[in-house]
């Protein structure tokens, strides 16, 4: 075999069945190309198509129909998915403590006292069991460290899946906070219509159950005080610093569900209000 | 397909030279100013005259170009690659006058919009792509005669230099440089003049032209390859 003149590059339809647009959508979508070549004589060239004005009838109908699917599946990909990840990461690690102060009771009654939660569980997991009571305490903190390492992942799911939702709030937010907040509006939809004083305090409800559970102190604020931007700003000027930040955060989501472009002046702004907000009264 | 109106000299548009086939100023209703127009079928609610659609500059870079007296080279029938075609509202006006236009756009929220665009218009293919990956859709865009960028990025000097790849010899890069996407806090012009330093290493800057009052911090280039 000799080399031909360049390298041959293969166009979009080839190998393709003219109707199969499925096929057609997985041709545009994964495949590559180095450099563009004169597909619509190609096409008509390989039988393709009859004419110029028919392959375009035909790639009119395949990119139409990759792009309408593709949107469509990023669409129902994100959002609700990442509310089911971030439940069931909250779940995993709920359960995986619960557990772990189950197996830390039960082991106290029968080996040496140690440390409780997770890390006292790991310890357990690995200890050689005598007998069938010691296998089932074992047994059952080795559940406890598999259910923590699964709640680990769900997270790095959670917080790579936000970034790609809403790319905006995960930049301003952290990608964990900006997945909270979409979890708690129930998506990217009702958050981005959500007044940012909505935002604001939204999962203060969350706290103010736990509360009533008596697992937490009464809630003052939302999610959003986990911001290093809240955390951070002396408490004088949380509130000032809580209203900026929601403000940002909630046009970003704005962006995010409705342009869904990036835009890097976002968090210039967002940092220069922080700024000032913080230097202002002191001299 | 549309008809190619590229032989057609007489659109009663009595256009002025830099105007390509297919774009003109039509009075809309009482108006006494005429507007920029292409013929097609309306998109987003701009007014209409008859076939014609009003080409809101303030909505559309490409618009304000020509508002602005603008040479874009860009002639009635010619293949378009659009980088950032957003939910195809420029796009759309382009394809009015083009033989085809290959719309480019990553994000999947105007997509959807772009794809409701390209159902009334046969010569419009919408691109879910990243036109940073130029790879990644040179499998369906064929060789154009112009490529028009628009993309709200970091580095837009590097994607049309990526993109030219496509362009013709004889072919025209139309760019909108976004001041912001590039520094938000540096002065546009400063900003404007390393992204022409980066873009004159692959392109030969032809025109440059601010677009305000209709876009703020935006910089219109004409340029070709070099």
């Amino acid at each position: 075999m000799t080399d031909g003149p360049s390298t041959e590059e293969r166009g979009w339809f080839e190998g393709l069945t003219r109707g199969d647009l499925d096929g057609a959508r997985e041709a545009i979508e994964t495949g590559t190309a180095e450099s563009p070549e004169n597909w619509p004589t190609r096409a008509v060239a390989a039988g393709f198509a009859a004419d110029a004005a028919d392959y375009y009838d035909a790639l009119g109908e395949a990119t139409r129909h990759a792009a309408r699917e593709g949107v469509a599946e990023r669409e129902l990909s994100d959002d609700q998915q990442l509310i089911h990840a971030i439940r069931a990461m909250d779940d995993a690690e709920r359960t995986a403590n619960e557990l772990a102060e189950r197996v830390a009771e039960w082991a106290g009654s029968r080996f040496e006292e140690g440390e409780a939660g997770i890390e006292g569980a790991r310890v357990i997991a690995e200890r050689e069991p005598h007998g069938p009571g010691d296998e089932r305490v074992t047994d059952l903190a080795a559940r406890v460290v598999d259910l923590d390492a699964e709640a680990a992942r769900l997270r790095a799911f959670t917080e790579r899946t936000a970034g790609s939702v809403a790319p905006n709030l995960a930049a301003l937010a952290g990608p964990a906070l900006a997945a909270r907040l979409i979890a708690l509006a129930g998506g990217l939809k009702t958050l981005a219509r959500k007044p940012s004083g909505t935002l604001q305090v939204l999962g203060a409800e969350e706290a103010l159950f736990a509360h009533l559970r008596g697992q937490a102190t009464s809630p003052k604020h939302g999610v959003i005080y986990t911001h290093e931007y809240v955390r951070g700003t002396r408490p004088g000027e949380r509130g000032s610093a809580a209203r900026a930040l929601a403000g940002k955060l909630s046009i970003a989501a704005r962006i995010d569900h409705y342009a869904g472009d990036r835009r890097p002046e976002l968090e210039k702004e967002l940092d220069a209000r922080i700024e000032r907000i913080r230097t202002r009264g002191e001299s | 397909m549309s008809d190619d109106r590229s032989g057609s000299t007489d659109d009663g548009s009595g256009n002025s030279p830099s105007l390509p086939t297919g774009v003109t100023y039509r009075e809309f209703g009482d108006e006494s100013e005429a507007r920029l127009a292409t013929r097609g079928r309306p998109v987003y609610g701009e007014r209409t005259e008859g076939e014609w659609r009003l080409w809101d500059p303030r909505r559309s870079k490409v618009g304000a170009m020509y508002e602005k007296g603008l040479d874009l080279r860009l002639g009635g029938g010619k293949k378009v690659l659009y980088l950032g075609a957003a939910s195809g509202t420029t796009a759309s006006h382009v394809a009015d006058f083009s033989r085809c236009v290959y719309a480019v756009e990553f994000a999947a929220r105007p997509v959807r919009d772009l794809v409701g665009v390209a159902e009334d218009r046969s010569n419009l293919f919408p691109l879910l792509e990243d036109a940073r990956k130029p790879a990644s859709y040179a499998h369906v865009v064929e060789p154009v005669d112009a490529l028009i960028q628009d993309v709200a990025t970091r580095g837009q000097a590097g994607v049309a230099r990526a993109n030219q790849r496509f362009l013709a010899d004889d072919g025209v890069l139309i760019l909108t440089v976004k001041a912001r996407s590039e520094d938000v806090t540096g002065d546009p012009a400063d900003v404007f003049e390393s992204v022409l330093a980066d873009l004159r290493e692959a392109y030969e800057v032809l025109d440059t032209e601010r677009l305000e009052p209709f876009h703020d911090a935006h910089l219109a280039v004409v340029a070709r390859p070099r």
